[in-house]
């Protein structure tokens, strides 16, 4: 249908483009917002569960409607501003952190067909995009006008910058191995069951990118820039109300983007774990798997999160720095040792 | 040997792997969580709630106005003032017990020689306002002469460990 879809609008030239870009960015930005507000409920969830207890389950059925009882109350907050703080800037930094977070799904390819911008470059402009979120977090912290989001911001923006790297470095395993930046591409170069993945030759720069994925969104054990228990909230703390909910909304965006990323890249993306799959009905290739991949990751999220205390802010540099960087490296070598011996010999990588 | 273990401990994150599995185990036992209002949590026979006044079985009121919980009250939450009583009986004019002050220890209850002043089982009470905190002799007589058999059963089933 989708493919008829297209058909349709491109038979009716410059136009018929425009409002088929239309709809389907119209169709990529409305459900993001509700797939946070379920992300939010199963964190609770999950989290729960992990500890022994229940979570929500008052409003609605099972909970199910709690995360829209708590947007409709952040809706009805009051959206303060500090007194000493610098209003434009601060009325600013939660769209500087959320509109890149939805920009960055611009690229992303959800099923054979249906993205919204086949990009060559694609790989690389969604990491721009994760990397401009971290303007709305300094500009938070910043233009608030304490100490504490201060601080937090500035924790925030070290780890970023540590982890960009080691996470770009693990993507550079992923290109040297596809020999494209177009995401499309990448998908398709795992084409043939899970065996064929690029989980296997480059498993570790996937648990590298899945952890330094945890430690970019700002989580749990690498929640520096709001670690509770020393700086209250960390970079939003002055914020409130609707505005709080923008930074919230911005931060659960970019753990699915990880995750469907991470889902592309190194778990065959809309792939079927199995051809055998194609010869069935609605289980073939196809939006399914992909986000069912993106749920499996997500869960690990919320798991990794009710496991582990808080890395220690010196902790979290070592970590990134005198680890991640340099064993990425290492196998980057090995990756391109492996790819070119295969190209010189014909073997397979 | 030593080193290549612990090597291998670091770089296979075996620890965290337990940890997570642990975590997920813990996914699939029963909730400890109790289902407020549906459910409520057991009491105790000592359990301090809300406070009452009781009488004797002819009708009498207990309280012999001693100020023995006045003085003990470590929140100063009781106030009494008393007055000879036409009989001659020394009673209380006042016994006034500021919840908002109330911090539930118990001890006034302790130090009745008559077992006039009791904390009851009752627990889900509040006040709109401040005052409605504040309970008066007649008050807190009403409740006693309310939940009497509760307060005696109480006391029976504690009594042998006082």
């Amino acid at each position: 249908m989708i493919q008829w879809l297209a058909d349709f609008f491109g038979s009716m030239g410059a136009t018929g483009l425009v409002i088929w870009t239309m709809i389907k960015i119209v169709l990529i930005t409305l459900p993001l917002p509700l797939c946070v507000a379920f992300l939010t409920l199963a964190e609770r969830r999950v989290i729960g569960a992990m500890q022994s207890r229940c979570g929500p389950i008052r409003v609605g059925p099972n909970g199910i409607l709690q995360p829209f009882a708590d947007v409709l109350k952040m809706l009805f907050k009051e959206a303060v501003v500090p007194a000493r703080a610098n209003r434009m800037l601060f009325r600013f930094a939660p769209f500087l952190a959320l509109v890149p977070a939805v920009a960055a799904w611009g690229t992303m390819p959800f099923s054979e067909n249906l993205w919204l911008a086949d990009l060559n470059a694609g790989l690389l402009y969604i990491m721009m995009m994760c990397s401009i979120g971290v303007y709305g977090i300094i500009l938070a912290g910043w233009a608030s006008n304490s100490r504490y989001a201060l601080l937090g911001s500035l924790r925030s923006t070290a780890q970023l910058i540590s982890y960009e790297l080691a996470m770009g470095f693990a993507l550079v395993g992923v290109i040297l191995l596809t020999n494209t930046l177009n995401l499309g591409d990448i998908v398709r170069n795992q084409t043939g069951g899970f065996l064929h993945w690029h989980l296997w030759p480059l498993f570790p720069l996937f648990v590298v990118y899945f952890i330094s994925g945890i430690a970019e969104t700002n989580r749990h054990p690498f929640d520096m820039a709001e670690g509770e228990s020393e700086l209250v909230a960390g970079f939003h703390v002055e914020y409130s109300g609707i505005t709080f909910a923008l930074f919230f909304l911005a931060e659960y965006m970019n753990m699915i983007l990880l995750s469907a990323l991470a889902a592309t890249l190194f778990l065959g993306g809309w792939m079927a774990p199995h051809p055998i799959f194609n010869q069935l009905p609605l289980l073939g290739d196809g939006f399914l798997w992909l986000a069912l991949k993106v749920a499996g990751l997500l869960f690990i999220f919320l798991w990794v999160r009710a496991s582990f205390p808080r890395y220690r802010y010196d902790q979290i540099m070592r970590l990134g720095w005198k680890i991640f960087i340099p064993l990425t490296l290492v196998w980057i070598v090995v990756v391109a040792v492996a790819v070119r011996w295969s190209a010189l010999f014909g073997g397979g990588a | 040997m030593n080193r290549l273990r612990h090597f291998l401990k670091t770089w296979l994150l075996l620890e965290l792997l337990s940890g997570l599995w642990l975590t997920f185990r813990r996914m699939f036992k029963p909730k400890f969580t109790v289902h407020v209002p549906e459910e409520k949590t057991p009491q105790g026979p000592r359990f301090r709630g809300l406070h009452a006044q009781r009488r004797y079985p002819n009708g009498e009121e207990r309280c012999i106005a001693c100020k023995l919980c006045e003085a003990v009250c470590p929140a100063l939450a009781i106030t009494i003032d008393l007055a000879e009583r036409e009989d001659g009986t020394r009673r209380t004019t006042r016994y006034d017990v500021d919840l908002s002050k109330c911090i539930y220890c118990g001890l006034c209850m302790e130090s009745c020689p008559v077992d006039a002043i009791v904390l009851t089982r009752i627990y889900e009470y509040h006040g709109e306002q401040h005052s409605d905190l504040y309970f008066t002799k007649d008050m807190l007589l009403a409740i006693g002469d309310h939940y009497e058999a509760q307060i005696a059963k109480n006391l029976e089933e504690d009594a042998p460990y006082r």
